[in-house]
């Protein structure tokens, strides 16, 4: 079975993102740490919005990082949100992919 | 550079959405859409899949299948689950609106035995109305607040014209209109274009696995996917119309519905009804 | 009002077969409305089937039966022409009964 080329970029992307573990040696998020992640996953989503392709999963995780910013649980809150912009920004790259690769699927 | 992100994707499901269906040979797509190969050539692709369904019967969608799931519909159809839908439509129908008029007036032969001609390109407004759309404008018109897409009054009203429509074969009309062909190739694009967080498009079901299992169901042929609707739903519990369906569709792959009648979904019924021409109606319908 | 029964009952040979669908929101008490608060139970409990002075079929239900339920059996006997009477009570104590001739 071949694939052809957008659906083997969006599948690496796939796979990409579900790499498990940050290594990560930040430290402690703040809240202005948040706000911005938060307010970068927003612009994003609202983006996909535009192209009229957002993911269910983006909002949850937008909603999840919120919650979590109100009880001042900031690492879960950024962690949330740079979901939430990852999750946005691979609609928009679906969005964008598709507008294309829609053709491979055609019956003709 | 950022660290490495910490993600919690469902990974199984995206992967496997992208893996396990394969994908068509590719082709580049011709510039002026033409809408009579597209039919012939979406009719031939499911009637050599399943040779010995006649074409008539893939307006049944998983029944057409499945030989269990096929008797134990038949033996429902004596006593069908829409019937109560069915009545509430006939009567709602029937009833006048405030004003002294009702549906029948605004609608060719007073509304019976017409839904194989919607959708229909209006090239006044240059778009495509839907029966649904067309039902909620005729409200509209005689002072009458519109009704949920997906509630199921709706459901009650389309059952009902659909049920006087029913064997008569689908006759979508596409007008000598760029902006008619446009919504058309609208329809199919937005009908093989993947969404949603599980990559799916419309047609990686009900094209590429018709009969196959999604979980516990049996996906349904794209071929008269429309023809049966709306439908009583055992899993709803109750009657759902087109518009219900496409948005449920939508969020089971996770992706976030259009507004109801959105121009997306007015395009997408045209596309697929356009495409079955020829198969009868057969709503309402009952699925699992 | 319109009965919430639809009968359907057809001797043949030695048996008659019956099917029956009741219009009826079977609300188990688990679910919960669109602003969050539980819809109260309201389920058939009981439903019964009457001919010729006996009971051919008693169900007692609960709360797992799905809404508009559907029924279908066979009793030995019945002839065409004869009367079969359906009844069911709910929990709220609503009731609903009709009756019906064999086809």
């Amino acid at each position: 079975m071949s694939m052809t080329r957008p659906n083997t970029r969006i599948v690496l992307l796939a796979f990409a993102l579900t790499t498990i573990g940050s290594t990560s040696a930040m430290a402690a998020s703040t809240e202005t740490d948040f706000k911005a992640a938060y307010a970068a996953a927003e612009a994003a989503n609202n983006e996909a919005g535009r192209l009229r392709n957002q993911w269910t999963v983006t909002a949850e995780a937008l909603a999840d990082a919120k919650k979590a910013a109100e009880k001042g649980d900031f690492d879960h809150a950024m962690a949330s949100a740079r979901d939430a912009e990852a999750l946005a920004k691979a609609s928009i790259f679906q969005a964008t992919s598709e507008k294309e690769a829609w053709k491979n699927l055609e019956i003709r | 550079m950022k660290a490495p992100l910490a993600i919690h994707l469902a990974s199984a499901a995206l992967a496997l959405a992208a893996t396990a269906f394969a994908a068509m040979p590719s082709a580049v797509a011709a510039d002026t859409p033409d809408p009579v190969a597209d039919a012939k050539a979406f009719r031939n692709y499911f009637v050599t899949k399943f040779p010995n369904v006649p074409l008539d019967d893939f307006a049944n969608g998983p029944y057409s299948l499945n030989e269990d799931m096929r008797r134990q519909w038949e033996e429902k159809e004596q006593f069908p689950p829409y019937e109560f839908s069915l009545e509430m439509g006939k009567e709602m129908f029937a009833k006048p609106f405030k004003n002294g008029k009702s549906y029948g007036d605004c609608f060719p032969n007073q509304g019976i035995g017409i839904r194989q001609n919607y959708p229909y390109f209006d090239p006044g407004e240059g778009k495509v109305i839907t029966l649904e759309l067309a039902l909620n404008r005729c409200r509209g018109a005689n002072g009458e607040p519109p009704l949920s897409y997906v509630e199921d009054e709706m459901a009650a009203l389309t059952a009902y014209m659909a049920f006087t429509s029913r064997g008569k074969p689908f006759d979508i009309k596409i007008p000598d209109d760029p902006r008619a062909l446009e919504a058309y190739q609208n329809g199919k694009r937005y009908f093989y274009t993947r969404r949603g967080q599980l990559n799916f498009s419309c047609a990686t079901c009900h094209v590429q696995n018709p009969g196959e299992r999604m979980r516990a169901e049996i996906l349904a042929p794209a071929l008269g996917i429309l023809n049966a609707m709306p439908i009583y739903r055992s899993e709803w519990g109750g009657m759902g119309t087109i518009s219900r369906r496409m948005i449920t569709c939508n969020s089971q792959i996770r992706g976030v519905p259009l507004e109801p009648q959105a121009d997306e979904y007015r395009d997408l019924e045209y596309y697929l009804s356009y495409v079955s021409n020829g198969l009868p109606i057969a709503g309402p319908g009952a699925r699992p | 009002m319109a009965s919430t029964i639809r009968v359907r009952a057809i001797s043949g040979g030695e048996t008659t077969e019956v099917q029956v669908l009741i219009q009826h929101p079977m609300d188990s008490g688990f679910v919960k409305d669109a602003g969050g608060e539980i819809i109260p139970p309201h389920f058939i409990q009981e439903l019964t089937f009457e001919y010729d002075g006996r009971y051919v079929f008693i169900a007692d239900w609960g709360a797992a039966v799905s809404k508009d339920p559907y029924v279908k059996f066979s009793f030995k006997g019945g002839r065409k022409g004869d009367d079969l009477k359906i009844s069911w009570v709910d929990n709220k104590g609503e009731t609903d009964t009709t009756t019906a001739k064999i086809q």
